[in-house]
């Protein structure tokens, strides 16, 4: 891991008018960690990840993010050219839902050569090599690359928005409940093959989820969320063998067992 | 007295000439940039050209000569009337002869023989958005064309290839105007593409739904979209026009009889008379005596 931090969050304050999405996060993300952020539902998670994929503007504090140059730069204060161009390279957002995150009615190829082409490449083999290259690591058939994703099942499209959000080779991805929504053996492949590849090219992401097993599978840091603020933080396994705060502990013990 | 005294000339009033004036000549300064303005209500449906006629009568002076095609041809009834339309409300020379026309306003097509230095030629576009198909939010086609990012259009040839191993998109084909704003020529076959980069006369754009005026200013880098591994190519035909002869023009396939019987001629009407004139003949074409009996 590197000396210096990723994303450096400071006193990150979201409200809804006079409600309250999230209040006064701070932490650090370092190159190649997993951080995972949980939660009941409306504890805030999602707005935290939406306001630090720069999706929402926060009320207050700021997001430092450390650009390819190594400039530090208040993702808030870039110009709104910088950050679609650092949001489709060097970032990716992997959504619960893979229809908010892929193009349905264009190929499997086509949505994973569309940030290749956002970014000026203009050699269709190169990009449909690339493409199939990326269909390959996330196991999905080589044959299926002019298949619209609208005729995947929930599993290959969920695999198919992973591969577009990586093809750029990105160094921070956003996951917002990754595995919601698909049965549990299809939950474990995907969580087998997101490590790995997390594994393999040192990314930096931020999983948001309510389900404590993809966060101990997954992550290497938790921050537990309720009702906005983060009250309890650390290693996954510390928090999760050992929580201190009574909310985490009621948490914790409200798994079903089998 | 005659009944169109009330009419202003051209039509429209001069409030409105110069509201639609503004708009041009801020598409000439950005070219390929779709300029909003009020559309207007013209005396004839939308899809009949109501941009196009717009920006006509915006243009046109008393000394100007008009013509105007449809699909290439003079003779066909949205041609006639937008004629008929200005010869009566301008009452301005009309010419079917692209060489003698100072205005030509067009659906579909460029003519054949291109655009001299002052001529103006004034497209009709039903849809002037290249990103509409791709992208539905017009909020975010105007960003993505402030922030350049064109990728999308690139999205689109990808799928053209990928489905029939080749660039199957024939009209409306993009282009991207001096190296800035990604432009769709209307729907003008591709064959036409070439025709519009560096072309000495000045090229406007109206569409009147959708309340869009751009434009290419004459001697403009109009380049069409294309892969590396892939490049532009233009339609070839296999035969030339069965009356004059021609080759390398653009043909449209006309059905003789229901046994498979057809002919390709120039859909350029102007450009094959004047060639049939000049003696040029083609297969199907009839001998000169008939032709002058």
């Amino acid at each position: 891991m590197s000396q210096e931090p990723l994303l450096r969050v400071e006193k990150l304050t979201k409200y809804y008018g006079s409600r309250l999405g999230c209040a006064d996060v701070d932490f650090e993300l370092w190159p190649g960690e997993v951080l995972a952020i949980v939660g009941e539902s409306g504890s805030g998670k999602t707005t935290l990840l939406n306001t630090l994929s720069a999706t929402l503007e926060p009320s207050g504090g700021r997001t430092l993010y450390r650009m390819r140059d190594g400039q530090w730069r208040n993702i808030y204060e870039l110009s709104e050219a910088e950050r679609r161009f650092l949001v489709r390279t060097d970032w990716g957002f992997v959504h619960q839902n893979p229809s908010d995150g892929l193009r349905m009615t264009v190929s499997a190829g086509a949505n994973v050569g569309e940030r290749l082409m956002a970014v000026g490449d203009r050699h269709y083999g190169h990009i449909r090599e690339t493409a199939l290259d990326w269909l390959g690591r996330v196991e999905i058939a080589a044959d299926r690359i002019d298949d619209q994703p609208r005729s995947f099942s929930g599993g290959m499209r969920q695999r198919l928005q992973i591969a577009r959000n990586l093809v750029t080779g990105p160094r921070l991805v956003f996951m917002d409940e990754p595995t919601g929504g698909l049965d549990v053996s299809v939950q474990a492949r995907l969580l087998d093959l997101l490590r790995q590849l997390v594994g393999e090219l040192g990314l930096a992401a931020i999983v948001v989820t309510h389900d404590l097993a993809v966060a101990r599978l997954l992550s290497h840091r938790v921050m537990v969320m309720k009702d906005g603020r983060v009250i309890e933080a650390g290693l996954t396994d510390r928090v999760l063998d050992d929580p201190r705060e009574p909310y985490t502990q009621l948490l914790v013990s409200s798994i079903l067992q089998v | 007295m005659n009944a169109i005294a009330q009419y202003n000339f051209a039509y429209l009033d001069e409030q409105t000439k110069r509201m639609i004036r503004r708009a041009i000549l801020k598409a000439v300064a950005i070219p390929g940039y779709q300029v909003p303005f009020s559309s207007r209500e013209m005396p004839m449906p939308y899809g009949w050209g109501t941009g196009g006629v717009q920006v006509t009568a915006s243009i046109i002076g008393p000394d100007d000569v008009l013509k105007v095609i449809d699909q290439g041809a003079d003779d066909t009834t949205n041609a006639v009337s937008i004629r008929a339309f200005f010869a009566k409300v301008a009452n301005v020379a009309t010419t079917t002869h692209t060489a003698e026309a100072s205005i030509i306003q067009t659906r579909h097509r460029i003519p054949e023989r291109g655009l001299a230095e002052g001529q103006i030629l004034v497209y009709q576009v039903p849809i002037p958005e290249p990103l509409r198909f791709l992208e539905p939010r017009e909020t975010e086609t105007r960003k993505m064309h402030a922030l350049e990012e064109y990728g999308l259009m690139h999205v689109k040839l990808y799928e053209d290839i990928s489905r029939h191993g080749h660039i199957a998109t024939t009209y409306a084909y993009p282009v991207k105007v001096e190296g800035r704003y990604v432009m769709d020529p209307s729907p003008t076959p591709k064959f036409d593409n070439p025709k519009m980069n560096m072309s000495p006369g000045l090229q406007l754009f109206g569409a009147g739904r959708e309340h869009r005026i751009y434009a290419v200013p004459p001697w403009t880098e109009v380049v069409s979209l294309d892969f590396e591994d892939h490049p532009f190519t233009i339609q070839h035909f296999e035969e030339p026009c069965a009356l004059c002869g021609a080759e390398g023009v653009y043909l449209d396939e006309v059905i003789l009889d229901d046994l498979g019987g057809r002919m390709f001629v120039c859909s350029d009407t102007d450009y094959c008379e004047e060639r049939r004139e000049a003696g040029h003949r083609g297969h199907l074409a009839a001998d000169q005596g008939e032709a002058n009996s």
